[in-house]
């Protein structure tokens, strides 16, 4: 009976702290949306992070998205074909991508590549002292240091998704078209037809700019909260990584039922 | 020190100090949960003096300057700082008071991805409409007074720990702050960037009119440059004067700490029990590193 209340007990200790952990972050989240003047008003502060986190995340994600393509190219042929319909590969490749493989692994892509940056730095920042020093200047680390890495995230993954979406959809034309010899004309025109602007491709941005959000927050938030020791900024990180993947695949469920299936 | 810009400077005309402390510390008790880190703290700094806090690590001196610069707030008890009850004041009030003082933290807190020129120049961008050639002028001559000028392009990566210990006093002085507060400064320096420190203290404090506070556990460069010291024990002030005071007492407290011996009030033992009824136990198992 001890074990159980024991049990009981630890996990609803558990549970409180995760609430109240969760609690911290959405007000986290508050004070970074109400401190992003300065991010917003010097806004060299976050073109400088859209450098780090995006530019520097543009190799990874366009090499990326040209294997998922490729991949897609042939995969999509291989199934195609057995019901005659190889032509439509182009279609298969564009709504494959733009719907659900460009926002949601450009978003992995960029929790593990720049998330992880954006964390391992404000947690070493804050192990060095070097917010608490900002603090004492009498300059807010939040509009200083986390506003603008947020945005910049928030920013950036749209047009990595863009990116990866557009190399995926050249990597499926290498294949199809070049490599398979898929006929040209019929990969793009009926991709062309195929593919609606505001239910296919905003829908995509929208779910980027979600996950963006998303792993941006959950970056920033980690890294500030991090203990300020060795292990604790390496905990941080990987908690990054992890909860990011989980809060994008759980996010992308959602924005599908909501955006393709009319709930 | 030859090399210091302030020394080299005509003496200023004296002007009137307000009698008033610059800081005032009554009754300041400061706890963690349950875990009391300070009971009963009274400390004054006087204006334009240089006074030290001592004590060993972890004793309460770093949370006493945080208390100080309003980054925690205190169990009872009050700061004041200039007059100002500091736990008081709301976000906007505080930050305006931090735009008055200065901090030297233990290791510099330098922004590793700016370069020497634009630690020293970033609360003056910060906090000021000064144009950039202003600022620039500025900048040089802090670095000057720490005898970093020739330093300024360099990334903080590239600065040895007694330098950026300097660059980071160039960036707390930056805005002529009326307090500067030192987190261990001389921590880890050798001794020529000891000397170096120390004196930088003494002579910045004197040239800007400032108020000086040291938190460390270096007796004896500290004692060379201070005005008053406070002895700080398991969150109490257990003594305090003046230099040659301190040098001089036989408080047991202050007698082993000023002269380092290994035993006294402050036991070279860790609290353990008898060593015989430990000695006959059977050892512990190792941790597992999965435990």
């Amino acid at each position: 009976m001890k074990r159980v209340q024991d049990l009981l007990r630890q996990l609803g200790q558990q549970f409180t702290e995760r609430l109240w952990r969760l609690g911290f972050a959405s007000r986290f989240l508050l004070m970074t949306v109400l401190y992003s003047g300065t991010a917003l008003k010097r806004f060299h502060l976050t073109i400088r992070e859209i450098y780090f986190t995006g530019v520097l995340s543009l190799i990874i994600i366009l090499v990326s998205g040209m294997f998922v393509g490729m991949v897609l190219g042939l995969q999509g042929y291989d199934t195609l074909q057995r019901y005659g319909s190889s032509e439509a590969l182009g279609v298969l490749v564009a709504l494959s991508l733009v719907r659900e493989l460009g926002p949601v692994v450009a978003a992995l892509l960029f929790a593990s590549r720049a998330g992880s940056a954006i964390t391992a730095e404000i947690g070493l920042m804050k192990a060095t002292e070097q917010l608490s020093a900002m603090e004492m200047m009498a300059v807010s680390p939040i509009a200083r240091v986390v506003a603008p890495r947020f945005w910049a995230g928030v920013i950036s993954m749209p047009i990595l998704a863009a990116l990866f979406s557009a190399m995926g959809v050249f990597g499926g034309y290498l294949v199809g078209v070049q490599l398979i010899g898929v006929d040209e004309g019929s990969f793009w025109s009926q991709m062309q037809a195929a593919v609606d602007f505001r239910e296919d491709i905003m829908n995509g941005v929208i779910k980027s700019f979600v996950f963006g959000v998303l792993v941006s927050w959950i970056a920033v938030f980690e890294g500030y909260d991090a203990d300020p020791t060795a292990e604790g900024v390496s905990r941080a990180t990987t908690r990054t990584v992890v909860t990011s993947s989980l809060a994008i695949l759980a996010a992308d469920f959602v924005l599908t039922a909501f955006m393709f299936r009319g709930i | 020190m030859p090399g210091l810009f302030l020394t080299a400077m005509p003496p200023l005309p004296a002007t009137p100090v307000p009698a008033d402390p610059l800081v005032q510390i009554r009754d300041l008790n400061f706890a963690y949960d349950s875990r009391s880190i300070l009971s009963g703290i009274n400390i004054t700094i006087p204006r334009g003096k240089v006074v030290a806090i001592m004590g060993p690590s972890g004793c309460g001196k770093t949370t006493t300057l945080r208390l100080i610069g309003g980054q925690l707030r205190p169990t009872s008890g009050e700061v004041r700082v200039a007059g100002q009850i500091v736990h008081e004041f709301d976000d906007d009030g505080l930050y305006r008071m931090r735009r008055r003082m200065g901090m030297l933290f233990q290791f510099g807190a330098l922004f590793t991805d700016m370069s020497v020129y634009d630690n020293v120049a970033f609360q003056m961008r910060e906090h000021t409409n000064l144009p950039e050639e202003l600022i620039h002028d500025l900048v040089l001559m802090k670095l000057h007074a720490v005898g970093l000028r020739g330093a300024h392009k360099l990334m903080p990566a590239e600065l040895s720990g007694g330098m950026a210990r300097r660059v980071a006093l160039a960036r707390a002085i930056a805005l002529d702050p009326m307090l500067i507060m030192y987190d261990e400064p001389f921590a880890g320096l050798d001794p020529i960037s000891l000397s170096i420190i120390g004196e930088l203290i003494r002579t910045l404090n004197d040239a800007l009119g400032a108020s000086s506070i040291v938190v460390t556990h270096d007796v004896h460069e500290s004692l060379k440059i201070v005005d008053y010291i406070y002895f700080v024990s398991e969150g109490k002030i257990v003594a305090e004067g003046t230099a040659e005071e301190i040098k001089e007492s036989q408080a047991p407290y202050v007698h082993q700490f000023v002269w380092g011996e290994a035993d006294g009030p402050v036991p070279f033992q860790y609290p353990a029990r008898p060593y015989g009824e430990e000695m006959m136990e059977q050892p512990s198992k190792p941790r597992r590193w999965w435990s």
